[in-house]
């Protein structure tokens, strides 16, 4: 369903950050909308204001969580939602991470600010299969220790000596918070991959996602495997209104995730 | 030239009997007429009503209607609507919403019956134009179903070019004056000695099946070779011309150039280019909700890469600069519509040169960028040679 938004229904809502919510959505009538894959998103509906693209941030069997970020009068509206309210959802759009790609190599996924969200379900669905794949790496990048999402997730994933190694940096410390400072390529260093057998999943904001690929294209990672999810002004998500582009990209239908050997001469040229 | 049965040639009541025909089958004849100075696109009663008598006179910023003593009905150059606004309304309602008491939404698509219509003297820029439309909104993964049900309901009545204005460029396009598909019914319209009539093609079983309630002569080859006499020649009386070059990589290789600055200096991004261009495709929506509250409804309309909402991301606009929005159109429309949607995205009607209110010219534009990359290539190759020179000695 596609033309017109499935009604869902809100059964849960977190708070991850000061603005920043969790949404957990289940369908409100008999049928649900297709199964979405990490990386991809819906248009979410919110009655008498408008919709706006969010990628999936947690698939369950029929349960879909978004993580929204107050940014804007939808975005807002969204955020200010309680368990039980209705939105209405289309999807799912677009291309997803397609942690395959990663098979039998090391994995790097990388995150700055709210790009961990799109990033969270393919965390999952890797650690669920950890033998597929080499040694596993989560980097995150935030503005302030209060801006890291789904802390006590990530918490738990930093103490842990598991198959994942994570790491967290901030831009800039909280008193009495330990923790490394700077940008987040200063954790690839501590960071356990052979770059040329890994490939990396990025997202965040595009200094943070130009930042990070070049870095890796310097370690030696090829382009190609460097996957990374973008962001553009999105109406219809069918490829028909035309907002989305990015040079010949229609970012609804050919991204959000593109391959840096597709996404790095595009973002080169200021306001493309 | 032979005879065939598929050909035939119409006067001017024979028109006017298609148009009853159309009428009578309930369908909604549009054409050409004159209105507020200008060749519009109306609903059609009577063939009576084209602009029979009419020309204009077209050039960069530059429109008027001139009197034709030869009483043609299509010797006009585009006007400044295509069939989008039709076939692609400029406002849409997409869905309604419904909020209950307990807050449970209930989401109703808008499926209105859409207009059977027909439309008379489309030219084959506008054929061209709107295969491209069909390719963007009905030839991808998902389909818009409001115009894939105009459109397929459409019938489609070419008028072939004798008359091109100075703004047309459609032959170094690929395009040209003549319609070879993609139509119902083909015109092509003659005046001479021998008087004032059409020639009529039929190119599909619904035509046919029109015409067959349409009196009209077998056509003679007289009529026919005057028909394909007066299309040659307009084949060769294009006002502008593309630079000879593949203009997709000639955008490419252009994204730096300083020319956008120099038309930036000119542009006042207004995006008139954009509402009159026969394959603009781009929408926005609106959100609009009624006084109770508990009702709302998403509403598409037609949208421009020159506003500055149009790439709106939390934080500004992507394009901010009017060069990054020419630039954008420009880049679009010869370039990266390949890679969206396997064709150019420009068909040389001419209508962006003729509608913008400052004159800018695309044709002008695209040559300037292939001159400033000539250049450059040649400087490049300059500073290489040298180089080579240098090592040697």
């Amino acid at each position: 369903m596609n033309d017109v938004p499935l009604p869902y229904r809100v059964t849960q809502v977190r708070d991850e950050t000061a603005d920043t919510v969790s949404l957990a959505l289940t369908p409100a009538g008999p049928t649900s909308l297709a199964p979405f894959a990490p990386g991809q998103f819906a248009m979410v509906y919110a009655f008498g204001v408008g919709e706006i693209p969010v990628s999936v941030s947690r698939i369950d069997r029929r349960e879909l969580v978004h993580t929204v970020r107050s940014v804007g009068a939808v975005s807002a509206a969204l955020c200010a939602l309680r368990p039980g309210a209705h939105v209405g959802l289309r999807g799912p759009f677009g291309t997803g991470w397609e942690l395959d790609r990663a098979t039998g190599q090391d994995m790097l996924v990388v995150a700055g600010g709210i790009g961990l969200a799109p990033l969270r379900p393919l965390v999952f669905d890797a650690l669920a299969a950890p033998r597929a794949y080499g040694r596993m790496n989560l980097l995150i990048g935030a503005r302030t220790p209060h801006d890291v999402l789904y802390s006590q997730q990530v918490h738990a994933w930093t103490a842990a000596h598991g198959p994942l190694h994570c790491g967290v940096t901030v831009d800039r410390p909280a008193p009495g918070r330990l923790g490394h400072v700077g940008v987040v390529t200063t954790l690839l260093n501590g960071a356990r991959f052979e770059p040329r057998n890994t490939t990396a999943f990025i997202c965040g904001p595009e200094v943070m996602i130009r930042a990070t690929a070049r870095d890796l294209l310097q370690r030696g990672l090829p382009a190609h495997r460097i996957r990374v999810s973008l962001e553009r002004n999105m109406r219809c998500a069918t490829g028909h209104c035309g907002h989305c582009q990015l040079g010949g990209v229609l970012m609804c239908r050919d991204g959000p995730v593109i391959g840096w050997d597709r996404a790095e001469s595009l973002l080169s040229v200021r306001e493309l | 030239m032979t005879d065939s049965p598929a050909i035939s040639v119409l006067d001017r009541e024979g028109l006017d009997a298609l148009v009853k025909t159309l009428t009578t089958e309930g369908r909604t004849v549009v054409g050409p007429t004159v209105r507020d100075g200008a060749v519009v696109l109306s609903e059609l009663a009577s063939a009576d009503q084209l602009p029979f008598g009419w020309g204009t006179r077209v050039e960069a910023g530059h429109y008027r209607l001139i009197p034709r003593e030869d009483g043609a009905a299509f010797a006009h150059t585009s006007g400044p609507q295509s069939w989008k606004t039709f076939l692609h309304p400029q406002r849409e309602k997409l869905w309604s919403a419904d909020r209950g008491a307990d807050g449970q939404l209930s989401l109703t698509a808008e499926q209105p019956e859409q207009p059977s219509y027909a439309f008379l003297g489309v030219r084959p820029c506008d054929l061209r134009a709107i295969a491209i439309q069909d390719r963007v909104l009905t030839g991808g993964h998902y389909q818009d179903s409001g115009y894939r049900e105009r459109r397929s309901g459409a019938f489609l009545i070419a008028a072939e070019c004798t008359e091109p204005g100075a703004t047309c460029f459609c032959v170094s396009m690929g395009g040209g004056p003549a319609a070879d598909n993609g139509f119902d019914l083909a015109l092509t319209e003659v005046v001479d000695e021998a008087g004032h009539r059409f020639l009529v093609r039929v190119g599909s079983e619904a035509g046919a099946e029109v015409l067959s309630h349409v009196p009209r002569c077998q056509a003679d080859v007289e009529t026919q070779t005057a028909a394909r006499r007066a299309v040659d020649a307009a084949r060769d009386r294009m006002g502008r011309a593309m630079p000879p070059v593949s203009l997709r990589t000639l955008m490419g290789q252009s994204l730096e150039a300083d020319r956008w600055d120099d038309v930036a200096d000119r542009c006042l991004t207004c995006g008139n280019c954009t509402m009159v261009c026969p394959t603009c495709f781009c929408t926005t929506t609106e959100e609009v909700t009624d006084l109770t509250g508990d009702h709302a409804e998403r509403w598409q309309r037609w949208d421009s890469c020159f506003d500055l909402d149009f790439s709106y991301l939390h934080g500004g606009p992507v394009r901010s600069s009017p060069r990054s929005r020419y630039r954008q159109w420009l880049t679009h429309k010869l370039s990266t519509w390949y890679d969206q949607f396997d064709s150019s995205g420009c068909v040389g009607c001419g209508r962006c040169v003729t509608w913008c209110p400052v004159g800018i010219d695309i044709t002008e534009e695209a040559s300037a960028l292939h001159d400033e990359l000539e250049a450059r290539l040649r400087l490049q190759e300059q500073a290489e040679q040298q180089e080579r020179t240098e090592k040697v000695q």
